[in-house]
């Protein structure tokens, strides 16, 4: 962390004493909260935040779960109350658009918070960070940091199956100066990592092998230096799956925002 | 005499395939009845325009080109032949012999060798199905619930198919040696170009003989279409009707989205000490169960999906559970579903209902399938007529964890850590910022 501007990282709870509204809410997730892997994907997404200057907020110690594992291992009721807790919290401060880097949470907020009472606009951080890039707010200088490299995106079932989203993803990643490859199954043939509907939370049933370690055969086969991820649990799973048996490799697993955020650094 | 009492049989034998008909579609629409109601007839154009693309398109069988094609030639060969199924009943009822073809004149020629054209073209596709069900052996053709009656079922449709094709060229060939000797009845064609092929070996015979020939091909083509139609509604291959009310009542969400239990809702209402938002609903006549354990919890929509199914099985293929060598199978979980739907059918209409010691879930779909579904979405985006094996399978897990709370033991500390922590791990919510201190100490 490099840069000298102190980084700003104001609450929902502040804001709101200070009678302000954000322009955007960055909703964390379990993951981004307390993952030491994903902590690095929040700190790189606030760094953005701050370069940028987006005027956001977070819930901070007010977020809790949005209540997505619980609802597809089949406990509707612990779903419901965590909805509820959440969409009170979020009604309470009148949070109208939210940004969040978890396909899973982004897929609750977005498709069945609504039904439950709350309706906001709910961006993915790929989506929100091609955007930026769009708007040119993310500056593309001709930084070398990746040339020469391949960077492969692996598609997070939950931001492209369950809600089309394929392309974002990928805009931001056109924006570095590195070479994407595609791997053999990807966009809406891209194999699942392994977590999804709670499977992140137990172990896999009986098989012959483990879901991350097929897809980490996946991402050699693409022969590319850099996985590119937009999910916890996808981070996670690929992480593993490579380090259990490409260990010699080296190669990386990155979230789309560590990828923009050092390249501005580099 | 003779045309007469061969128009007897041929109304008879309408009548008779007609009959077995209805009584099957009454039988698979009560099957499809017992699901829960579900309203769908929302945005009817969004439906149309489904069902135009997916179903009459064949826009999602595209995925995969080779087997899209050959499955187009004996698509529009079905539909298409089927205009001559037309003629073929008049002439039957009214006895005559190619009534359209002195209508038509050369567009009767015309369309005869078109309709020979689809006919070599389905005959073609169906032997190299054939060959790569029972030769190359596709994978997908070969999983563990394709065994015994599913495989049999496979074959004995594309062997059929070839027959019927087999029985018009014959016919037609038959047809063209009597119209050259002049022989009365048999109206000129015009040359036919693919069945002049099976020609030669026919060449030879007697004039009484070809007749017989020629009626033999008539009557195994028409009594084979009926057959057919009746046997269809027992097999795997009711797609063919299905997929088109399949694919208009098809999801219209994006597919990450769960149905709300609006049930639960407002439980949870009530003990948030929340308004719920509608008026109290009025007590259930019968106390109704959370998720579902058999047929008669799922929405008739997934029943409606499970009769549907071709047991084509894209979606096992794509299903990473299944990749790895998990039991789960996503088509054996629709096969499951129907062959429990006919079942439960079956015992209600002869009465037997109440004595009935099988559900859906155990006797047929296991707790070890249910519990390795990663909810990818795969074999919903896999299925080319729009079947959601997903929302079965996550409708059997509610059904587990709401009312017997048989989760893995790993669930239940994820609900517990979630209620008790707000998140899935261990950690303590007080700690939930920390990586805000931790940013800003490093700065």
């Amino acid at each position: 962390m490099s840069n000298s501007a102190t980084i700003n990282i104001p609450t929902m709870a502040e804001l709101a004493a200070r009678g302000e509204a954000p322009e955007i809410l960055f909703w964390v997730g379990c993951a981004g909260s307390y993952d030491e892997r994903y902590k690095s994907v929040t700190k790189a997404f606030v760094e953005i935040l701050n370069k940028v200057g987006i005027r956001f907020a977070v819930l901070g110690e007010e977020e809790t779960c949005t209540g997505d594992p619980a609802r597809r291992a089949g406990n509707e009721f612990l779903f419901q109350m965590q909805a509820m807790a959440n969409i009170q919290v979020l009604n309470g401060y009148g949070i109208k658009k939210i940004v969040t880097a978890c396909p899973h949470c982004f897929n609750t907020i977005k498709n069945e918070y609504p039904d439950l009472g709350g309706e906001y606009e709910v961006l993915h951080h790929a989506e929100f960070l091609q955007q930026l890039i769009d708007a040119g707010k993310i500056k593309m200088t001709d930084g070398s940091t990746y040339q020469g490299q391949k960077i492969t995106y692996h598609d997070s079932c939950y931001l492209g199956r369950a809600n089309d989203i394929y392309e974002a993803p990928r805009s931001v990643l056109a924006a570095l100066d590195a070479q994407l490859v595609e791997m053999k199954r990807c966009r809406t043939n891209g194999l699942c990592c392994g977590a999804g509907g709670a499977q992140m939370f137990k172990e896999a049933e009986p098989g012959k092998k483990e879901i991350n370690a097929e897809r980490a055969d996946d991402v050699v086969a693409s022969g590319a230096d850099i996985v590119a991820t937009a999910c916890p649990f996808c981070m996670t799973m690929l992480q593993d799956g490579l380090r259990h048996n490409y260990e010699e490799k080296g190669i990386k697993v990155l979230d789309l925002a560590q990828l923009l955020n050092s390249r501005d650094k580099g | 005499m003779t045309t007469y009492v061969a128009q007897v049989i041929f109304l008879l034998l309408l009548a008779v395939a007609g009959w077995l008909l209805a009584r099957r579609i009454r039988f698979i629409k009560a099957a499809i009845g017992l699901g829960k109601p579900e309203q769908r007839t929302d945005h009817p154009a969004a439906r149309w325009r489904n069902m135009l693309l997916v179903a009459f398109g064949q826009r999602k069988m595209f995925k995969k080109p080779i087997p899209a094609l050959l499955h187009l030639f004996v698509y529009v060969g079905f539909l298409l032949i089927n205009i001559e199924v037309l003629e073929i009943i008049i002439d039957g009822l009214a006895g005559t012999h190619r009534i359209f073809a002195p209508y038509l004149g050369h567009a009767y020629t015309w369309l005869l060798n078109f309709f020979e054209l689809l006919a070599v073209l389905v005959m073609a596709a169906c032997v190299i199905f054939l060959i790569r069900r029972n030769i190359i052996k596709v994978p997908r053709f070969h999983k563990p619930e394709m065994r015994h009656w599913p495989y049999l079922d496979a074959n004995l449709i594309l062997i059929f198919e070839i027959l019927l094709v087999l029985a018009i060229l014959n016919m037609n060939a038959a047809d063209q040696l009597l119209q050259a000797r002049g022989v009365a009845h048999y109206t000129p064609t015009g040359k036919l170009l693919f069945s002049s092929f099976f020609m030669p070996p026919l060449q030879g015979l007697s004039t009484p003989v070809l007749v017989a020939m020629e009626r033999f091909f008539w009557w195994f083509h028409i009594a084979g279409i009926l057959a057919f139609a009746v046997y269809v509604t027992y097999s795997k291959h009711l797609h063919i009707f299905m997929a088109f009310p399949n694919t208009w009542y098809a999801d219209l969400q994006p597919k990450g989205k769960m149905s709300n239990m609006e049930v639960v809702t407002n439980e949870v209402k009530m003990m948030l000490g929340l308004q719920p938002t509608q008026e109290a609903a009025p007590p259930p006549e019968e106390i109704g169960r959370f998720g579902a354990k058999d047929v008669t919890d799922l929405s008739w929509k997934s029943l409606m999906d499970a009769f549907t199914c071709t047991e084509c099985g894209r979606c096992t293929a794509e299903c990473p559970a299944n990749l790895t060598g998990k039991k789960l199978s996503p088509r054996k979980i629709m096969m499951d579903t129907r062959d429990r739907a006919e079942e439960l059918a079956r015992l209600q209409l002869t009465g037997n209902g109440t004595d009935d010691p099988h559900t859906l879930l155990d006797n047929f779909i296991s707790r070890e399938e249910l519990h390795a579904c990663t909810t990818c979405n795969a074999c919903v985006e896999a299925c080319p007529v729009l079947i959601n094996p997903l929302r079965i399978i996550l409708d059997l897990r509610r059904y587990l964890v709401m009312e017997e709370s048989s989760a893995p033991a790993e669930w239940n500390a994820m609900f517990q850590n979630i209620e008790t922590s707000f998140n899935p791990w261990k950690f303590a919510p007080t700690d939930r910022f920390k990586w805000a201190d931790e940013m800003k100490s490093n700065n």
